[in-house]
């Protein structure tokens, strides 16, 4: 009898609402609001580009011919903020929706109300954020990062704390949801152990969100109380600190930069063993790996910080610790390119985004290493070497994974194969442009030029122009990729097959193409060979 | 192809006391301490330089040799305990030799005692001001100054102004947003000490050929030395963002002889008897003041 009341209530049960506003604002459906979460998350991610488009014409030729140096600071800051909270998070977010429970053959995720308002939040946080760049004194102009006293300079701070909060309270709710989900709705047999490496990686991060987004929420609204209501946590005037300030972000801020990394791993973690054919390398080393680098991104903090004058003891644990951490991110690299040896490899567009992540990210890990270095960090702190290597990371690890992914998954979610050849086009320019982009940036900082400046001497002329160029047809490339997605999602013409890919292995294949609106009604029977990773226990 | 610019980056460095175009790696410095950072720069890229080549080798083998095109059959083996503890062990040896390494430079830059000189750095938005504090064990009186951008680079610098910044010159050299009115003026074979503040926000007083960056931050006074070997002008700059006139503000250390710095310091007291200082344009107290309106 209950089964009869619940079913009547959802009328809806075997297809989405026909109303647009039901289907897609009231939605409680992990597809479309994963759908929600990307196609947001790949508006913004055009936005921060229009911004970052506007900095590099700036630093095309020595001299301000473009905007005011404040105006600029205004851009760097909303590049980051935009980048960071509104591209990166939201779409391994939405990612993590629409793939987490076909993954573990849970019919939704488990919290579906909750999941409607996680994404609903975001629109609202941004437009907040964004309003700031039309009113009067502007938008933050501090940096993302939000250094105190500068940012207590800025007049949109209370707009940009608000829409923080927001961010912030959006990003725990989702991180509670993929818990739950995780932890609660997989299909029997589904052991935490038999996890495809992408549900481990979000497991992991969702734990991070939880840790630090409320470290973050906590430092900012200090931020207000300094400015607006006379408290002064940073103002040494009043016995604060500014360093206090550098100390709870950071705590916020490394974690970040892993919330931004390890569902990247985690996706590439399933596109490696696919078209190689071959089971996932070290699947427990791989797991275990995630789990390290989780912990040490909590004790790593001060690393940011080496040049504000910690005492020696701190920098040389903060040194330590750092350099700790290329031990199970090496483990990671090893394990793929074990993957890859003795397989039977194919190289369609997700292949190739997973290669080109492996090598370039690990390129942005070198710089990292050497970053971890103290006295070569005196040198490198805050110039473009710094920018460079973040770059590479974010860019062509986070952003490259992201990607990766959306090529990989986006037959199951359109039902349609997207073109191969625009997808190959889209991968070689971005990868070429992306090098010309930032790998010159490594050079001038290691020649002395400092982040975060609106212009320069001449000697560093010729790579700024280089990598403006590089810039700019990034850039461009990135309208191929929203071409091959909207030519996927409404005018292909090629059925995507259930299993999209050959040696594509996971419960998510085993449904149809594209993704009914329900799926997992009935729990699925879990077979080992079905996994990405194989029979772990062998 | 990016694994030889790397390697070719590793080549790059000359001794330079500015930045010269297609300059590719950092300068080994001009100050008995500036090496240290330089030499781990070059060390540990040799470093990652080999291992990207042995990854990215076994990866592009892997791609040439596995490939179904060439009729590779996958394999069913996922595990091997053994090369896992090997690939886990050496970069482990690996950082403990760099950590060494940069464990002595470290120790060798947070000692600042024994100096023979004292300057106290105030970053402002958006100059510096400089103070000398002592010298050879006697203080100094009232010789501090402001140095700011110059005029020529801040005329040019002006959005709009049509102006070149390649026509921004001193003698040959291109000192475009390199330039101030008035240089810190230091000795050659003394082991200054620098205490750092900041007046108003954090700014970061970076001069690249004395091999480290130190932040100017309210309220908190941070010390650093450095030792000049050779005569020269060394410049830098801002390196915290400030605010809009951060790319605006930069350093120039112009480094004497003892005897040349010995006459420049007794004029520069000569005329201090005549006209003080100006004081500085904020004290923290007014500042903080300021911020709570």
């Amino acid at each position: 009898m209950s089964y009869a009341a619940t079913h009547d209530q959802h009328d809806d049960h075997h297809g989405a609402p026909k109303s647009f506003f039901r289907r897609w604002c009231m939605s409680t459906n992990h597809k479309d609001i994963g759908t929600l979460y990307l196609i947001f998350a790949l508006t913004m991610f055009f936005i921060g580009g229009s911004f970052a488009m506007t900095i590099r014409a700036e630093l095309f030729k020595p001299g301000l011919q473009l905007v005011q140096p404040y105006f600029f600071n205004e851009l760097t800051t909303m590049h980051g903020l935009v980048m960071i909270f509104g591209v990166i998070m939201p779409a391994f977010v939405g990612l993590g929706n629409w793939m987490i429970p076909l993954m573990v053959g849970a019919p939704d995720m488990a919290l579906p109300r909750m999941n409607n308002l996680s994404f609903w939040i975001l629109p609202f946080a941004f437009v907040l954020l964004l309003s700031t760049l039309f009113l009067p004194g502007g938008g933050p102009a501090g940096g993302w990062t939000m250094y105190p006293p500068l940012s207590l300079q800025s007049n949109s701070l209370a707009y940009v704390v608000f829409a923080i909060h927001l961010m912030g309270i959006s990003s725990i709710m989702g991180a509670i949801n993929i818990i739950a989900t995780i932890l609660n709705l997989r299909a029997p047999g589904m052991d935490l152990l038999k996890m495809p490496v992408f549900v481990w990686s979000w497991l992991i991060t969702a734990f991070l969100l939880i840790a630090v987004m409320p470290v973050l929420a906590g430092a900012v609204t200090m931020l207000l109380t300094d400015k607006y209501f006379g408290t002064s946590f940073f103002n040494p005037g009043g016995g604060g600190d500014p360093v206090l300030y550098q100390h709870v972000f950071w705590f916020f801020g490394h974690p970040e930069v892993y919330i931004m990394i390890l569902p990247a791993f985690g996706i590439i973690s399933e596109i490696v063993p696919t078209f190689a054919r071959k089971p996932l390398f070290g699947y427990k080393a791989m797991v275990f790996a995630l789990a390290c680098i989780a912990f040490l991104s909590f004790i790593v903090w001060a690393h940011h910080m080496f040049a504000v004058g910690l005492p020696l003891g701190a920098d040389l644990f903060f040194m330590y610790a750092t350099m700790l951490i290329a031990v199970p991110t090496g483990v990671k690299v090893f394990n793929w390119v074990a993957t890859m040896w003795g397989g039977s490899m194919t190289f369609e567009t997700p292949m190739l985004f997973a290669i080109a992540f492996i090598i370039l990210f690990t390129i942005g890990g070198f710089s990292g290493l050497m970053l971890a270095l103290v006295p070569a960090d005196f040198q490198y702190q805050d110039t473009y070497f710094v920018v460079a290597h973040f770059h590479y990371v974010l860019v062509t690890g986070a952003l490259f994974g992201i990607m990766a992914g959306t090529y990989y998954w986006l037959p199951k979610w359109t039902g349609q194969m997207y073109s191969e050849f625009w997808g190959k086009v889209h991968f070689w320019n971005s990868v070429v442009w992306v090098n010309v982009l930032f790998f010159p940036q490594h050079f001038l900082g290691l020649a002395g030029m400092p982040r975060r400046i609106p212009d320069y001497n001449v000697a560093f002329a010729n790579f700024n122009m280089i990598s403006s160029i590089g810039g700019f047809l990034f850039g461009a490339s990135q309208l191929i990729f929203l071409g091959v997605v909207i030519h996927a999602a409404f005018f292909s013409r090629k059925k995507a097959a259930d299993r999209a890919w050959e040696g594509a292995r996971g419960l998510e294949w085993t449904v149809p193409s594209p993704a009914p609106h329900h799926t997992f009604d009935v729990p699925p029977v879990i077979h080992d060979e079905e996994l990405a990773h194989g029979n772990v226990h062998a | 192809m990016a694994a030889a610019s790397l390697a070719l980056a590793s080549f790059g460095g000359v001794a330079l006391a500015e930045p010269s175009p297609w300059q590719l790696n950092m300068e080994p410095g001009a100050s008995t301490w500036s090496h240290v950072p330089y030499d781990l720069n070059n060390i540990s890229l040799a470093v990652c330089v080999v291992i990207g080549i042995l990854v990215f080798g076994a990866m592009f083998i892997a791609m040439f040799r596995f490939r179904k095109s060439r009729g590779a059959v996958p394999e069913k083996w996922a595990h091997n305990t053994t090369i896992e503890v090997v690939w886990t062990t050496i970069p482990v040896i690996i950082l403990v030799s760099l950590a060494y390494l940069a464990t002595g430079g470290l120790t060798s830059w947070a000692d600042t005692t024994g100096s023979q000189m004292t300057v106290k750095v105030t970053g402002y938005q958006w100059k510096w001001r400089y103070d000398y504090v002592s010298y050879m064990g006697k203080p100094i009186e009232k010789v501090g100054f402001m140095s700011r951008l110059d005029k020529q680079s801040d005329d040019t610098r002006q959005l709009d102004s049509g102006m070149d910044p390649y026509a921004v010159k001193v003698g040959d050299e291109h000192t475009y947003l390199l330039n101030v009115d008035k240089p810190l003026v230091v000795p050659i074979d003394t082991k200054i000490r620098f205490v750092i503040t900041g007046g108003d926000v954090i700014h970061s007083w970076w001069v690249p050929a004395l091999g480290w960056k130190l932040d100017a931050i309210p309220g908190i006074i941070n010390a650093a030395w450095t030792n000049i070997k050779t005569p020269g002008t060394y410049r830098g700059q801002c390196a915290e963002l400030c605010g809009q006139d951060h790319g605006f503000m930069p350093i120039v250390v112009v480094a004497k002889s003892k005897a040349d710095f010995a006459t420049w310091l007794s004029e520069q007291e000569a005329e201090s008897k005549k006209s003080p200082p100006p004081p500085a344009p904020f004290d923290e107290a007014s500042q903080a003041a300021a911020q709570r309106d």
